[in-house]
């Protein structure tokens, strides 16, 4: 969907999360949806424009990324987002998908947000273009914020060239021979066992690639177990070990896991940051309320 | 005579790591900026220990400090305020571990830019970052400007490259912000105090992203008997789907004193060249010279040159960072403004800024990251001439406010500092700026942190007059 301008719909989104009372935002619920029993704002959704020689799209937070995409790829572009639900609701979880390995994290894409804050003004971060250092970078700040520090109402993002020839491959090759062999592959994905290769690029070099890997085609990519672990990458081979079933973005570190990822602590120190950062942000706790970003989702 | 905040210094740390004679401390009085200010006292770190120490007792005595690496910033971040504490991390230079497989190195602050790069060559990764000043300019410091280069149009800027932060935050405590792990839990603190110049805390170690060396490189040179036609021609290659790793490019004065410097064989007759790279594997790289040719062809391209060899492609990059040296052929002082607009307004904002330079009596030269519009204008002058440093001022000011006036940004690298805060109201409302003052707060709520850089004071917010003295806008 294409609108106009976005400014009355930001404005009127600001107008209902207010300054007063809690209050909770949510896209399409494929992320949790919002916080039970709290009045609920939606953003607005919808693209303002997209510059195809700038790269950069410029949504609505409620636009659904399937929308986004839809309209990115008739001027042959994409963008780096796990698919899914809203960019707002992408964004506030900050979960990238798995071709981060060549395509960069979720929080790399945002160049520029507008959100309501908890005393219901619209706040701009960041700035239109792709390279900028004006001020503090208060757009990384609300990437996997999970809303706790301000609701986004638009964004504008960095786009990037759609595949040119993406396929998947399989090899029985230990997975860290293969990415330091490959150039730069999109996706290495380890269940163990089996490696699987996500290459894209010109049809010479990936035969060159595919012929120094010994690879092989595949249908796609393996079926991802629900859970999320994050690790160093370099610890991932030790979970191998372990009899669950798992499937590791190798070289990123995210592992798909059929168990519920270990409690992570944060240290004192990082806790007492994030609660004053909380408590500038949002000093009556009104945003997502219950909702603590230092317990995993 | 010692006071007592360099005596408490002295206890802390071994005494000869802290200087207070005049001849020693007026040495870090500046950065590369032409700001100037007073510092109490130099320190220099060698652990994270010592950071802590420094600024605990900076605490103590309720006084000022400001972090330091190479001295290499253009927009006055490092410049001291008046009776603070400099803590140099210069000396903190080790680069702790590299893991060539999983593209992760640990890095003390003080580690040079280009000298992480080369030393893992070898190992077939580098760091993407690479400032102009990369020889000098230290890690710690493309941490605290999120500092760009000409490699960062494919690859992103510091940000995109740094994956955790050891620091001592600004009341003394230290810890760990992002981590190895992809996605550390809770709020993007990694990614709040990339960029903070200085006004977070102090980085005591850096984990950054390695990035694999290309197997295949293509240097291209094209020249322009239009400026604005080598402008359009950056954002027809992107359009068309190519992200080159670097697009840079250079007018006719600057090819002209470059050329005189370098002998490079430039295009010095012509109005503008691209100095355009690809990298990636060879079929590739093969196809995007082809289809850069073609789009060239288009836009009235004079002649087109491909480096022939790494020594060939060394010298013409060897003429876009040495550009800066080159211009004191020309005049002794000058002055380089950091501006990004939109790819597309390129040539309507050259146009303006020649026209600004040429009003003001000025000569202008531009040499610049024209892939993600990133316009570096340096006014050339003779500071000895009478009130050609007004005229620099003003016209200064006035690329600035035509750049945002185009849709783009106050600085696309070399950060905000002490330069560009009172012209932070151009880009941001007043409800924009408290927000960020008060991320500057949760991190450092006694403001003993490099205060005054980057937020225009309360007082002076929406009054763009009230710059420092001696500041170049």
């Amino acid at each position: 969907m294409i609108v106009s301008s976005l400014d009355a719909a930001v404005a009127a989104f600001a107008e209902q999360v207010g300054d007063a009372g809690p209050v909770t935002v949510t896209g399409l619920g494929s992320r949790g949806g919002p916080v039970p029993a709290v009045r609920t704002v939606t953003a607005p959704s919808g693209i303002a424009w997209i510059q195809p020689a700038e790269m950069t799209i410029c949504c609505g937070a409620g636009t659904p990324v399937a929308d986004v995409d839809a309209a990115l790829a008739e001027h042959g572009q994409c963008i780096a987002l796990e698919d899914g639900g809203t960019i707002g609701g992408s964004l506030a979880v900050g979960h990238s998908g798995i071709r981060r390995l060549g395509w960069g994290p979720a929080r790399d894409t945002v160049l520029q947000a507008r959100y309501v804050s908890s005393a219901g003004e619209v706040v701009k971060a960041g700035g239109p273009t792709v390279k900028n250092v004006s001020g503090f970078d208060v757009c990384r700040l609300l990437v996997g914020s999970r809303g706790t520090l301000g609701f986004l109402a638009d964004v504008i993002l960095r786009t990037r060239p759609l595949p040119v020839d993406e396929r998947w491959y399989t090899s029985t090759s230990d997975p860290w021979v293969l990415l330091a062999d490959l150039y730069r592959p999109t996706s290495v994905l380890w269940d163990g066992h089996t490696t699987w290769v996500l290459l894209d690029g010109h049809g010479d070099d990936v035969a060159a690639q595919v012929e120094l890997g010994g690879l092989r085609c595949a249908g796609g990519p393996p079926d991802l177990p629900p859970y999320r672990w994050s690790m160093p990458p370099s610890a991932v081979r030790s979970i191998a070990a372990e009899s669950a079933a798992f499937v590791a973005e190798i070289g990123v570190g995210v592992v798909h896991h059929s168990q519920p990822a270990p409690v992570r602590d944060a240290d004192a120190t990082v806790r007492s940051l994030h609660d004053r950062i909380k408590h500038e942000f949002d000093p009556t706790a009104r945003l997502n309320p219950g909702v603590d970003v230092l317990a995993d989702s | 005579m010692t006071t007592p905040l360099v005596a408490r210094l002295r206890e802390r740390l071994r005494p000869d790591q802290v200087r207070d004679g005049v001849a020693e401390v007026n040495l870090y009085r500046r950065d590369a900026s032409n700001l100037s200010g007073h510092p109490a006292v130099v320190c220099f770190a060698e652990s994270v220990d010592d950071v802590q120490a420094i600024v605990q007792v900076a605490n103590e005595f309720m006084v000022p400090f400001v972090p330091r690496g190479s001295g290499t910033g253009l927009a006055g971040g490092a410049v001291p305020t008046a009776g603070s504490i400099v803590i140099s991390t210069s000396k903190m230079n080790r680069i702790i571990s590299v893991d060539p497989v999983n593209r992760i190195a640990w890095v003390e602050p003080g580690v040079l830019n280009l000298d992480l790069s080369t030393q893992i060559a070898h190992q077939g990764v580098h760091f993407a970052p690479d400032p102009s000043s990369q020889q000098t300019c230290s890690i710690g410091g493309n941490v605290a400007n999120n500092s760009g280069g000409p490699h960062c149009l494919a690859d992103g800027v510091t940000s995109a490259h740094i994956h955790a932060v050891e620091v001592v935050l600004p009341d003394g405590s230290i810890t760990v912000l992002g981590g190895e792990d992809p996605e550390p839990v809770g709020y993007d603190l990694r990614g709040a105090f990339v960029g903070s110049e200085g006004m977070f805390g102090v980085a005591t170690k850096v984990c950054v992203k390695l990035m694999q060396n290309a197997p295949d490189v293509a240097t291209m040179l094209l020249d322009f008997a239009d400026v604005a036609d080598g402008a359009q021609l950056v954002s027809d290659i992107i359009a068309d789907g190519i992200v080159p790793a670097a697009v840079e490019m250079m007018d006719q004065l600057c090819l002209q004193a470059v050329e005189a410097f370098i002998h490079a064989g430039l295009p010095v007759d012509q109005a503008a060249a691209l100095l355009i790279e690809v990298v990636g594997l060879p079929a590739t790289v093969a196809a995007q010279i082809d289809r850069i040719r073609a789009l060239a062809a288009t836009r009235n391209v004079g002649s087109i040159r491909v480096a022939a060899d790494d020594a060939e492609r060394a010298l013409l990059w060897k003429g876009r960072k040495s550009a800066f040296g080159a211009i004191a052929r020309i005049k002794p002082n000058y002055y380089l403004h950091d501006t990004v607009v939109p790819r597309h307004r390129l040539p309507e904002v050259l146009a303006q800024v020649y026209e600004i330079a040429d009003r003001h009596d000025l000569l202008v030269l531009n040499v610049f990251h024209a892939g993600d519009g990133n316009l570096h204008p340096l006014l050339v002058y003779d500071a000895r001439e009478p009130g050609v440093v007004e005229r620099v001022h003003a016209a200064g000011e006035e690329i600035v406010r035509v750049s945002v006036a185009a849709g783009g940004v106050l600085s696309g690298e070399h950060g905000i500092g002490l330069e560009k805060r009172d012209l932070m109201p151009l880009m941001f409302s007043e409800v924009d700026l408290a927000a960020q003052a008060d991320l500057r707060r949760a991190f450092d709520p006694g403001m003993l942190s490099n205060p005054d850089k980057v937020l225009p004071s309360p007082a002076g917010c929406g009054d763009i007059h009230s710059v420092p003295e001696g500041a170049w806008v």
